[in-house]
């Protein structure tokens, strides 16, 4: 078949969208379906979807200790960190979809990488239920009730493997914790943590923006407008009740 | 039973770069092509449009646009007496999948290698005598050369609507390009990106120091660009979501941007996605390739006949299909013997980080593109003297930092805890004023006797079929060249002005949880010798010369550059032969 030069001068986004409707499906009526599409959808404010209560309270109150609130920006707690890790455990995330998962799982050196028989999610739920018990043992009560200085403490035990779990690699568990915690400070508002865009305005990042180009022969000078998120700016953004 | 399905005159198995291009070439000589691809379509409106394609989570951390290893992965150990064990989630390396290949999320970093890469043996035997390399070293010549590939690496830098700055044109050395480069036939089609600050001041500290910097050639459009074949792209917009993500913008070049318009409008061009295929068949001589068979999304197997198969996966996968038909000779490294799995390497990638006076500089490092940057090449290849410093290879360093999104790119000075508000007002503190180059230093992986692929004899994949057991280590050479480049390297952020300088060295076991690059190459490689190598110059099958494999598997060692320049300039002189001389008269095009 013979190409004329003069049709293919347009966008390319005409020319596949065009080749892949014919050649995809017969379409009866309107060209997309409603709710259709893979558009993400922010995550709600509501119940917690995977953690029970005390969990969440738990999760909560190291996300705060991880992420300290000051007088600028929140803290991990009430940027939304617990939810964010929340809705990622009650997700693929937590049970590894897309993952390879086939026995045997063997134990081997650390450049290989993890061999974890267990999902994040059931991480989580072991390591919750251990710290607290290690915390009642060591500290008289569980992790959430305990002072900011010996909350600390128990994290920096973690941290350095000194806190030996009960059936749980404690330092393994804080790894995952810390990288979670910090997904959900950093990452889009949509997905529960980063409340409000509070960690790209501490740090001067302008979120999904697309564009630049007015700013890159702008040296050494400071990008002047706020970030924006993925579903719009939050002061565009009606307040949920 | 497999369903047998009407002939073709070829079958193309994957449609990223190398299968768009000899599917575009291919159609264009009037065959008829079917392209069968293991992943999904993909497309830009519909896959990664502006309105959440800069999505950190979902792209880079959850790895949407990539292969699931659920649906296939790789086995890993440093040595070959070590256990082997699956790869379950990607680290070190991040296969793609789906229509388009790596060429949807790549950053774009189109480089031609040196013309010495491709004589490396002879070249580095000749300069420094035999006893020079290290005895377990297996590099070979190409049997294909830089003026063999030259228009070729012009075709695919007009395709693509490559932005940059000629160097060498026709022999005469152009100012502000790449000194070191071999001779370019013609300018790049376009101007070089715009650079923001970081890169500038790199470029003023390396003239500083005596060197010629240029800027990175870019696959990403420094202005809107009409490609040859009539397709359209969109000027970058310097957005920092480039490499793992799609471009919303049909700014940076992919067969999506440049080739499936055109072919897709084509009646004898036909492609079929979801579909892997599982096997190459061999009719019973074991010389001819008689098409191939692939599962679909329902589980049917399907048997596709066709007198021409182009191999066009991504490298590793090449390999186990050719294992898994039984086409070459596995190679044995303890016999030394056999030739599909040989010569498996991957990159050698550090990076320095410069943390500068906050109240003093302002990067705004989230203003980048996928190969945007300022580079050096005095340290690449055998662009200097290795006598006094024993060891071989190198690669090009530059401040090519790729963007600023706070979960990858928020890096904080030694001795800052890890959390706490010690580390988030360090976090506060040093984003805007740290550069943080990623694939700063972009060093060779030469080959080795005991880095090689077979197949595990544990784990399987979703079908059943063996996993590829990758045995990788880095060597006392690579370990040496990173130090020696990280240094420089190192050198040149500390001229910029940095307060502090933090140097990441690359260092032994490899591990396969820190990402380094998706350059792995080898496995099926190119040579002049069938008992070295899997291929012949043309890149067709020593053994079923009806068989073609495309790709960076056809590299005997891989070189200090981003392979895709190369991996695409081989495509396009690989289907010259087959247009020009195999299908004139179809056999061996090599015979010795």
């Amino acid at each position: 078949m013979k190409i004329h030069r003069r049709e293919l001068l347009g966008s390319a986004a005409a020319f596949v969208a065009s080749a892949t409707a014919t050649r995809a499906q017969t379409l009866l009526s309107l060209p997309w379906r409603p709710e259709a599409g893979s558009p993400p959808r922010p995550v709600k404010p509501g119940p917690w979807l995977f953690f029970e209560e005390q969990e969440a309270a738990a999760v909560e109150a190291l996300a705060d200790r991880l992420i300290p609130p000051d007088p600028d920006t929140p803290g991990g707690k009430d940027a939304g960190c617990a939810v964010f890790i929340d809705r990622q455990l009650a997700g693929p995330y937590g049970r590894r979809a897309g993952l390879y998962v086939s026995p045997p799982f063997i134990k081997g050196t650390p450049s290989q990488g993890p061999q974890d028989e267990d999902d994040p999610a059931v991480q989580y739920r072991k390591a919750l239920a251990a710290l607290d018990q290690y915390c009642r043992t060591k500290k008289g009560g569980a992790f959430a009730s305990l002072s900011d200085a010996d909350k600390d403490a128990v994290i920096g035990d973690l941290e350095s493997g000194a806190a030996k779990l009960d059936g749980v690699d404690g330092q393994a568990f804080f790894d995952m914790l810390l990288t979670n915690v910090q997904e959900g400070f950093f990452a889009d508002p949509i997905y529960g943590g980063n409340r409000d865009m509070c960690s790209w305005r501490m740090i001067g990042y302008p979120g999904a923006r697309y564009d630049y180009r007015d700013w890159v022969p702008r040296h050494n000078e400071r990008y002047p407008r706020p970030p924006v998120s993925i579903a719009g700016r939050a002061d565009w953004s009606p307040r949920k009740t | 039973m497999a369903r047998k399905l009407p002939r073709k005159d070829v079958a193309i198995i994957g449609l990223g770069w190398t299968g768009s291009i000899l599917a575009q070439e291919l159609t264009d000589e009037g065959l008829d092509v079917v392209a069968i691809e293991r992943g999904p379509w993909r497309d830009t409106a519909t896959d990664f449009p502006t309105t959440y394609a800069q999505d950190e989570l979902r792209y880079r951390f959850r790895r949407e646009l990539f292969l699931r290893p659920a649906q296939t992965t790789f086995t890993f150990r440093n040595k070959m007496d070590q256990q082997a064990l699956p790869i379950r989630s990607w680290g070190a390396f991040m296969p793609m999948n789906g229509v388009g290949g790596g060429g949807v999320h790549w950053n774009a970093e189109t480089w031609r290698f040196l013309p010495s890469d491709f004589v490396l043996k002879t070249h580095l035997t000749q300069r420094y005598g035999a006893n020079f390399l290290p005895e377990d070293m297996t590099i070979q010549d190409w049997g294909v050369t830089y003026d063999d590939l030259e228009k070729h690496y012009d075709q695919f830098e007009y395709l693509c609507g490559t932005s940059g700055q000629a160097g060498n044109l026709n022999g005469k050395i152009i100012e502000g390009g790449n000194p070191f480069e071999g001779p370019r036939s013609r300018p790049y089609p376009n101007p070089p990106q715009a650079q923001p600050f970081s890169y500038t001041l790199f470029a003023k500290a390396a003239r500083e120091l005596g060197y010629k910097p240029f800027p990175q050639p870019s696959g990403n459009m420094s202005q809107a660009y009409l490609n040859p074949l009539g397709v359209r792209l969109g000027p970058c917009t310097y957005c920092g979501f480039c490499e793992w993500f799609g471009c919303g913008n049909y700014s940076k070049s992919s067969p999506q941007t440049t080739i499936l318009p055109v072919l897709l409008r084509k009646s004898n061009f036909a492609y079929r996605t979801d579909c892997e295929v599982t096997r190459i068949n061999v009719d019973p001589s074991g010389k001819r390739a008689t098409g191939v068979t692939y599962v679909d999304t329902s589980g049917d197997e399907l048997e596709q006949p066709a007198d021409l198969v182009i191999l066009a996966a991504f490298s590793i996968f090449n390999v186990q299909l050719l294992l898994l038909s039984g086409i070459g000779k596995p190679y044995d490294p303890v016999a030394n013997q056999g030739v599909i799995g040989r010569n498996f390497a991957h990159q050698t990638i550090s990076q320095a980080i410069g943390f500068f006076d906050k109240d003093k500089f302002n990067f705004n490092p989230f203003i980048a593109s996928g190969s945007i940057g300022m580079c050096i090449d005095e340290f690449n290849g055998d662009n200097f003297d290795h006598g006094p410093l024993g060891f071989v290879g190198g690669g090009y360093m530059g401040q090519v930092q790729t963007n600023g999104r706070p979960i990858q790119t928020t890096p904080v000075p030694p001795g800052t805890p890890r959390w706490g508000a010690g580390w988030k007002s360090a976090v506060r503190d040093n984003y805007l004023s740290t550069v943080t180059p990623g694939t700063g230093v972009h060093g060779s992986f030469y080959s080795y006797r005991d880095v090689y692929l077979d197949l595990d004899p544990l784990y399987r994949d979703h079908l059943g079929r063996p996993l590829v057991r990758i045995t990788i280590d880095f060597h006392e050479n690579e370990i040496k060249q990173n130090a020696y480049l990280t240094d420089k390297f190192a050198e040149i952020i500390k001229a910029m002005g940095a307060t502090q300088v933090v140097k990441q060295y690359r260092k032994a076991p490899y591990n396969v949880t820190q990402y380094q690059t998706t350059h792995l190459c080898g496995g099926a490689i190119m040579g002049t010798d069938p008992t070295k190598s899997a291929i012949n110059r043309y890149l067709q099958s020593w053994d079923v010369p009806n068989l073609f494999v495309m790709g960076a598997s056809a590299f005997p060692q891989n070189a200090g550059y981003n392979p895709t320049g190369t991996v695409a300039a081989l495509a396009y002189w690989s289907a010259d032969a087959i247009r020009n001389q195999y299908l004139k008269n179809p056999g061996p095009l090599v015979h010795v």
